[in-house]
């Protein structure tokens, strides 16, 4: 040791010191060397063509722009999605989004058991405690105020509507299906007071509790019947929430024979489902897509909060779509007024009321 | 018609016991064969589904080593991810963490076992219990009911509870038990009947407000379970293993002596072997069979109770089965309807399950390859002449094989 010189002692330091760096700099590329956003989906599957579809393309387009790859795991069952979710914790993911409140309770278990590890869970308020703010400070709900988007549809439809009777239902009693038929009441009300005139909505009287259900999201004969009976009271547009339930209304319009629109939800359907596009008056769009690619890319920047992401009209998270096949069959001065109304929404000046704000 | 209707009560029992003898009878090394034939066609799976495989093979993507690597490395993945999802995490920094997977592998395992001695009950007395679902419906029911809306002392309530679902559970299968000792109602057929019977009452019981579903909620899903009514964490917080994990393991050597050493064990398998041989020798059949579906459909039971107050205590809706009571069967028969075998078959299949997430999520292998690797082990173990084939196996002595025992089974009718 003593006889070494103190070059030789420098050189081997160097070559230790180097050889740390570069082992530094493997182990740093190796563990933290990308972001790793992960999603777990509800038990409807990343093939729904509905939110959990969306929110996985949303994950994928941000993923894109990071060079990443994101990493997902399906939920056949409601059993699967604790699992699923502690095995995306084992996979060391940095942001792990869950699709639906149907996972709010797992997310939140695995949110508490895992601080180190952001959540974001879509349609979900993240509030076991009902305190109005997310439980935890690692779980952002990413909500939608598609009640703003309703409004415009609910006065596109008074407008347009010939008999003075629209109509929606719902798939199930759930606050973010009921969001949809309270904006639209909103927008028909609005309407008849600028207009004067007397538009009645049938199915919902502002009241979730006595609102039509189908019972639940499936295009079957009661979604059908449900909507031939609001045919057959005269109503001639027709806003069924709640995903493909759209489907049934539309065989019920085929079979009636009579000149009945349907108004969509989450998605354009004029692009999602083709043969709605002849009786397809508008949609109601749900920004799930933009939303999540919004979070994720976000939080690869390092800018994670808990603060709720509520998609707006002010935001582009909600909106609606255009008339597409019946932009001749509307009111020519209807485009203006929306787009006045738009504007009074996001200033304020048009106050739509939910659960949301 | 009635003469139509008498014959195949007399048949019936027999031909099935034939083919539980053989099944039962199977050796071990049948099962492990069996196991690894499966993997091997799980392996090709992965390799053909894997979307690196298909572009090298497609020349549209090279990389070192060509072809064999890339489907190497689709295999090793998978079945790494497999080891680390069941076994040990070596991605972990401790062994505290690296562990985990062992744990969840056992917790999956819990309901396995439980179901799938029940199964094997059946088995060993000559019953297809395919009922497996409704009796875990019934008892989760039960259990759970008691588990959310009954206030009572820590210790007490958790038994309370327990005890309320395997009655639940015996008394779904005795159902059966009963009705084909009354009326000879084959037991396949009222088991699949009741599935449907108890998933659609729990559907109703689970959508109407003040039986079990939540207050304050339209969800079809109940509360939450009070915490006195949960199994205690066997490991602490950060492992999801419960007592009930231990619950089965008492299960599996009661079994084991009710069927190995005790008189009403004997009589199962004596009913089991030969209806009609243990009628003669003086054993009451038709009270047996009402004796073999009651412990039968109480161990099912005990399943659908590790579910609600073990796995799943955030409350539970009409899917809480999650197919176990199928799985069951496939358990009982990889175990060859012994207690220790049931029990090994349960950890295996639980290995499979929890590993099945982590193949998902760490290779994106499609979680529906664990299904087929599970099927083609029962394909296997269903068909040891098949398997004997493949490894050219000797026939074991004394067991006939199929063309000299077809012949005779048809003369004996």
């Amino acid at each position: 040791m003593r006889i070494a010189s103190s070059g030789r002692v420098l050189g081997g330091i160097a070559l230790i010191a180097t050889g740390a760096l570069v082992l530094a700099g493997c182990t740093t590329s190796g563990t933290k060397s990308a972001f790793l956003p992960c999603m777990v989906s509800d038990a409807g599957g990343f093939d729904d063509h509905s939110f959990n579809e969306l929110g996985y393309d949303g994950l994928v387009q941000a993923s894109d722009q990071l060079g990443v790859t994101p990493k997902k795991v399906q939920s056949d069952t409601e059993n699967d999605y604790a699992p699923n979710i502690d095995t995306l914790v084992a996979q060391k993911c940095d942001l792990i989004i869950t699709v639906g409140f149907n996972l709010s309770s797992a997310t939140l278990k695995a949110a508490k058991a895992n601080p180190g590890i952001d959540f974001a869970i879509i349609d979900d308020a993240a509030d076991a405690n009902f305190d109005g703010k997310p439980d935890l400070k690692n779980v952002k709900p990413i909500l939608f105020n598609t009640a703003e988007g309703a409004f415009l549809a609910g006065y596109t439809a008074a407008s347009y509507s010939k008999s003075g009777k629209v109509a929606t239902w719902g798939g199930m009693n759930f606050p973010t299906v009921t969001i949809f038929m309270d904006g639209f009441k909103q927008g028909i009300d609005y309407y008849n007071k600028q207009k004067n005139a007397s538009v009645k909505l049938l199915g919902y009287n502002g009241d979730p509790k006595t609102a039509t259900f189908t019972g639940g999201f499936e295009a079957n004969n009661v979604a059908k019947s449900t909507a031939s009976n609001f045919i057959d009271q005269g109503a001639d547009v027709l806003l069924p929430v709640g995903g493909p339930i759209y489907q049934s209304a539309l065989a019920a319009i085929k079979d009636s024979g009579e000149n009945v629109a349907l108004i969509g939800v989450d998605a354009d359907l004029f692009n999602t489902d083709p043969t709605t596009r002849d009786v397809l008056l508008t949609s109601i769009l749900k920004g799930i897509k933009s939303a999540t690619a919004d979070v994720v890319t976000s939080a690869a920047k390092g800018d994670y909060s808990n603060d709720p992401y509520i998609g707006t009209l002010a935001n582009d998270g909600v909106g609606m779509a255009p008339f597409h096949n019946f932009q001749s069959k509307v009111s020519p001065d209807l485009q203006g007024e929306l787009d006045v109304i738009k504007a009074g929404i996001i200033d304020g000046s048009i106050k739509v009321k939910s659960y949301l704000a | 018609m009635s003469g139509e209707q008498e014959r195949p009560t007399e048949t019936t029992p027999n031909r099935s016991g034939d083919v539980l003898r053989e099944i039962v009878g199977g050796n071990i090394m049948i099962s492990v064969l069996a196991i690894a034939l499966a993997l091997v066609v799980g392996a090709i799976l992965i390799a053909f589904t894997n979307a690196d495989v298909q572009a090298v093979a497609a020349g549209t993507s090279s990389r070192p080593g060509g072809l064999p690597q890339a489907i190497w490395d689709a295999i090793s993945g998978a079945y790494g991810a497999l080891f680390k999802g069941s076994i040990y995490n070596f991605d972990q920094p401790d062994f505290a963490s690296g562990i985990r997977p062992l744990t969840e592998t056992l917790k999956f395992a819990t309901p396995l076992i439980a179901a799938g001695l029940g199964v094997a009950v059946g088995f060993r007395s000559g019953l297809f219990n395919i009922g497996g679902r409704g009796q875990m419906l019934a008892a989760a029911a039960a259990a759970g009911y008691v588990g959310f809306a009954w206030p009572l002392p820590a210790g007490i309530h958790l038994i309370v509870a327990v005890l309320a679902g395997l009655l639940a559970g015996a008394i779904w299968g005795g159902l059966v038990g009963l009705l084909k000792a009354t009326t000879g109602a084959h037991e396949v057929i009222v088991t699949i009947m009741l599935n449907y019977v108890a998933f659609y009452l729990l559907s109703y019981l689970l959508s109407t407000p003040g039986l079990l579903q939540g207050p304050g909620s339209t969800n079809p899903k109940t509360p939450a379970m009070l915490p006195t009514a949960v199994f205690p964490e066997l490991l602490g917080p950060d492992y999801n293993l419960h007592a009930g994990f231990l619950v089965v393991v008492a299960a599996t050597v009661a079994v084991w002596y009710l069927i190995n050493r005790s008189n009403l064990g004997f009589q199962f398998r004596a009913v089991g072997e030969n209806p009609n041989a243990a009628r003669v020798a003086g054993i009451d059949v038709k009270r047996t069979y009402v004796y073999v579906m009651l412990i039968s459909g109480g161990l099912v039971g005990l399943a659908g109770v590790a579910q609600v107050l073990g796995s799943i205590t955030t409350g539970f809706s009409a899917g809480i089965d999650a197919g176990i009571g199928f799985d069951a069967i496939t358990v009982a028969l990889l175990g060859r309807s012994r207690p220790v075998g049931v029990f090994v078959a349960g950890i295996l299949f639980g290995a499979l399950k929890a590993g099945g997430y982590s193949m998902q999520a760490a290779q994106g292998v499609p979680v529906d390859i664990v299904l087929v690797v599970q099927s083609m082990i029962v394909l296997f173990i269903a068909a040891p002449p098949l398997v004997r084939a493949i490894f050219r196996l000797p026939v074991p002595t004394g067991q006939r094989i199929w063309p000299t025992r077809k012949p005779r089974s048809v003369v004996t009718k």
